[in-house]
């Protein structure tokens, strides 16, 4: 009996030690006060999240080598991205330093659970003139300390298959009515004119705010108020929808494809002969076999009538966590990250556009490419709203127009008035959330 | 700690023969609680407390401007739920039409899944040869991680490349246009048809062991007094599986309700309208929009019905085996 007494007591003993253990185990995150150990979170720009890991890599060695600091990194996907700052910023369980998209700036600053960059802040990564003026006002809500800073810069083209252009007798398109008129002209059979993530909301809703921004349209108003069903709003989706329902120049099953990745690789296995992407989608058309020189890139078409807006100023930023226990740590990584050896070395696998002033892009080798890029992100984009609710519109509009999709897929109509009420939908969602 | 206050209790205990006798403590008295502590708190750790911090959740306006600091953020009663059941407001009109749909879903997948798993476990009720192989397919889907197994279905239920229209149309031939099975109205009888894969063989496997304590000489007796294989399972095999059937219904509907994982794996991010399940819907709510607190009064409300379903359901069963 008392063997047995004992041994039931032994076991527990050591049940409790491993599960304390367990718990010390979790929060080692951002737990090391010493200065010497940071966390970072990266997105995932390279073709997979182990390409990520290779790329960065070099780098993360590099800074330790010198500044001492060893920077333990975990590349995190876009669907699980916004989810995985949610967690962190309710549970404080979060890293030193990570990656957003800088849609998300604003959303994320109001949380207050991030370093605003103060002045000395700035002086401490190399000063706030260091970036581009477009990248930089993505920082966070205008008039306030940003809560983070640029660190790659991406914008959307209108890619076009060059063959398929040329044998079609087409030209690349400079208005909305010529880029329609030619997907109709190269959509026969299984090849379409066009692919689009329809099943992705982030894609979607970037979409909605260009076309509404192409009729000059706003999705917030100066307060910061939703006004999502504005007729500008709504014929703006509308005739982003019509690609699909109308003017049927895009694949139904388009409807299901929830990244960006599966439009691009339809686009580069000539299963469709444009397709829009951010600039770094050069990579994963190469992965697909298709070469460098058999594809171009315009400007996205505004209506003839429409406002030049082909783009809004899309891109990855780096905020740090207000509770970080590594402050000066994580600003010398930022510095790191953000100088210019460290931007010319991750640029080009990235495919990213500078962030920094007077720096020539460095993304593609393609002269061309480059210079279409640069001229629509600095001259033909336009900023998210920089509003805090930024984030809802991207998830409850993106999300109805995936529904949308859905719709015309499935054999359904989605008329305009279909659009005003799912928008009046989104719009009440986010003002209850307000 | 609880072993002190278990004393406290214990020890003004009546003795057997009525009278309060101060025995002494045996040794190891202390042994069960000891033993019981691990399992208390952790239910206290993974249930109890989340559960008491999701109600109080639903009391605060909890959204992104205080998730940093929930301390901050202010108390304003009812007002979640008054939202959430004000069906003029999209926000209670969409929690309505998901409390619909899931209701639709329950009663289909618990049914079907009932009757396919009464169908199989009668079936091998007999020893045949190959009964064993029989039993092993059918608890595959029960066995295989559940995430895999929804996620080979997401890959079936493609549109243009996936199994299921491969099988339809190009190998059976049929005409017209492959349907999409994961978008638009179709999607529920996709994840009903999913749930049903899982949950079957949970029914199966509890009616199977339900019907090894049914004795073969009661079926013996019955088909001698001629009743044919119908009137025995319903005169026999029902009412001697009633204790088994009692719990499994429960259960099986308690898990149905509240499936979170079958509609997240299958649909990802954005569900269809036709597949909005009420777990994902209030994910959703709370999460597409930071709105913790509403959420969580979603998930209360979610909670009290399953109390309250559950309860009639017990009494119900309670005063019918009464009666009878």
């Amino acid at each position: 009996m008392k063997l047995r007494t004992f041994a039931a007591a032994a076991a527990i003993a050591a049940l409790t030690i491993t599960a304390t253990g367990c718990s010390g185990g979790t929060d080692s995150g951002s737990a090391s006060s010493d200065g010497k150990t940071l966390t970072y979170w990266a997105s995932n720009q390279g073709t997979s999240l182990d390409n990520d890991k290779e790329v960065l890599t070099p780098q993360l060695k590099k800074f330790e080598e010198e500044t001492g600091i060893k920077v333990n990194l975990e590349v995190i996907g876009w669907n699980d991205l916004q989810t995985r700052i949610q967690t962190a910023v309710t549970s404080g369980q979060a890293p030193d330093v990570l990656n957003i998209g800088n849609t998300w700036a604003a959303s994320l600053q109001s949380t207050g659970a991030f370093m605003p960059f103060d002045d000395a802040a700035f002086t401490a990564i190399g000063g706030k003139d260091k970036f581009v003026k477009t990248a930089m006002d993505t920082g966070g809500v205008p008039g306030e300390d940003p809560t983070s800073v640029p660190l790659y810069g991406l914008a959307y083209g209108l890619y076009y298959n060059k063959a398929m252009f040329k044998d079609a007798g087409v030209t690349p398109p400079t208005t909305w009515e010529e880029m329609v008129a030619a997907a109709k002209k190269l959509t026969s059979g299984d090849v379409h004119g066009f692919s689009l993530a329809a099943g992705s909301y982030t894609e979607n809703s970037h979409f909605a705010f260009i076309n509404a921004a192409q009729n000059g349209s706003e999705f917030f108003d100066a307060e910061g108020k939703p006004t999502f069903t504005s007729d500008g709003v709504v014929n703006g989706i509308s005739r982003y929808l019509d690609l699909m329902q109308a003017d049927k120049v895009v694949d139904p099953g388009n409807a299901q494809y929830d990244n960006a990745t599966k439009a691009v690789n339809d686009f580069a296995t000539g299963k469709a002969a444009m397709m829009l992407s951010q600039n770094n989608a050069n990579s994963s058309i190469a992965s697909q076999g298709m070469k460098d020189d058999a594809f171009g890139v315009v400007a996205y078409p505004a209506p003839a009538a429409g406002k030049d807006v082909a783009t809004m100023v899309a891109g990855i930023n780096m905020s740090i966590f207000k509770n970080t226990k590594n402050k000066d740590a994580a600003l010398q990584f930022v510095k790191f990250m953000t100088s210019e050896t460290t931007q010319a070395a991750l640029d080009k696998p990235f495919a990213a556009l500078p962030v920094l002033a007077g720096v020539t892009p460095s993304f593609t080798d393609n002269a061309e490419l480059a210079k279409t890029f640069s001229d629509i992100y600095e001259n033909k984009s336009k900023p998210l709203p920089l509003v805090p609710a930024e984030d809802q519109f991207e998830s409850t509009v993106g999300k109805a127009m995936n529904q949308m999709f859905a719709t015309v897929a499935s054999g359904g109509t989605v008329s305009k008035d279909d659009i005003k009420s799912a928008l009046t939908t989104a719009q009440q969602a986010v003002e209850a959330a307000g | 700690m609880s072993a002190t206050t278990a004393t406290k209790k214990s020890d003004p205990a009546p003795g057997p023969a009525g009278k309060k006798v101060r025995q002494p403590r045996r040794a190891g008295w202390w042994l069960p609680y000891v033993l019981l502590a691990p399992a208390v708190i952790f239910e206290l750790v993974i249930h109890v407390i989340p559960m008491m911090t999701g109600i109080w959740m639903s009391f605060l306006k909890l959204t992104k401007m205080f998730i940093s600091n929930w301390g901050n953020a202010p108390f304003v009663g009812l007002k979640n739920y008054q939202v959430a059941l004000d069906f003029d407001s999209s926000v209670g009109m969409g929690l309505l039409k998901s409390f619909g749909i899931t209701l639709a879903f329950t009663i289909l997948v618990v049914g079907l899944s009932w009757g396919l798993g009464m169908a199989a476990a009668v079936a091998l009720q007999k020893t045949f040869r190959g009964r064993a192989i029989f039993r092993t397919l059918f608890l595959i889907p029960y066995a295989l991680p559940m995430y895999a197994g929804v996620i080979a279905w997401k890959f079936m239920l493609q549109k243009d490349n996936g199994a299921l229209n491969h099988l339809i149309f190009d190998n059976l031939g049929l005409p017209g246009d492959k349907p999409f099975w994961l978008i638009g109205d179709n999607a529920f009888a996709a994840v009903v048809i999913v749930a049903i894969w899982r949950l079957w063989p949970f029914a199966f496997l509890m009616l199977m062991a339900g019907l090894q304590s049914v004795p073969a000489d009661v079926y013996e007796a019955a088909s001698v007094d001629g009743a044919k294989p119908l009137r025995q399972w319903w005169n026999i095999t029902l009412p001697m599986l009633r204790p088994v059937n009692m719990s499994l219904v429960l259960v099986m509907f308690l898990w149905t309700f509240n499936d979170f994982n079958t509609p997240f794996v299958l649909f990802g991010g954005s569900q269809p309208p036709a597949g909005d399940l009420i777990s994902f819907h209030i994910y959703n709510a709370s999460f597409l929009t930071w709105n913790f607190g509403s959420g969580a009064a979603m998930s209360v409300l979610l909670l009290l019905f399953l109390m309250v379903v559950s309860g009639i359901y017990v009494l119900f069963m309670n005063r019918r085996k009464d009666n009878a």
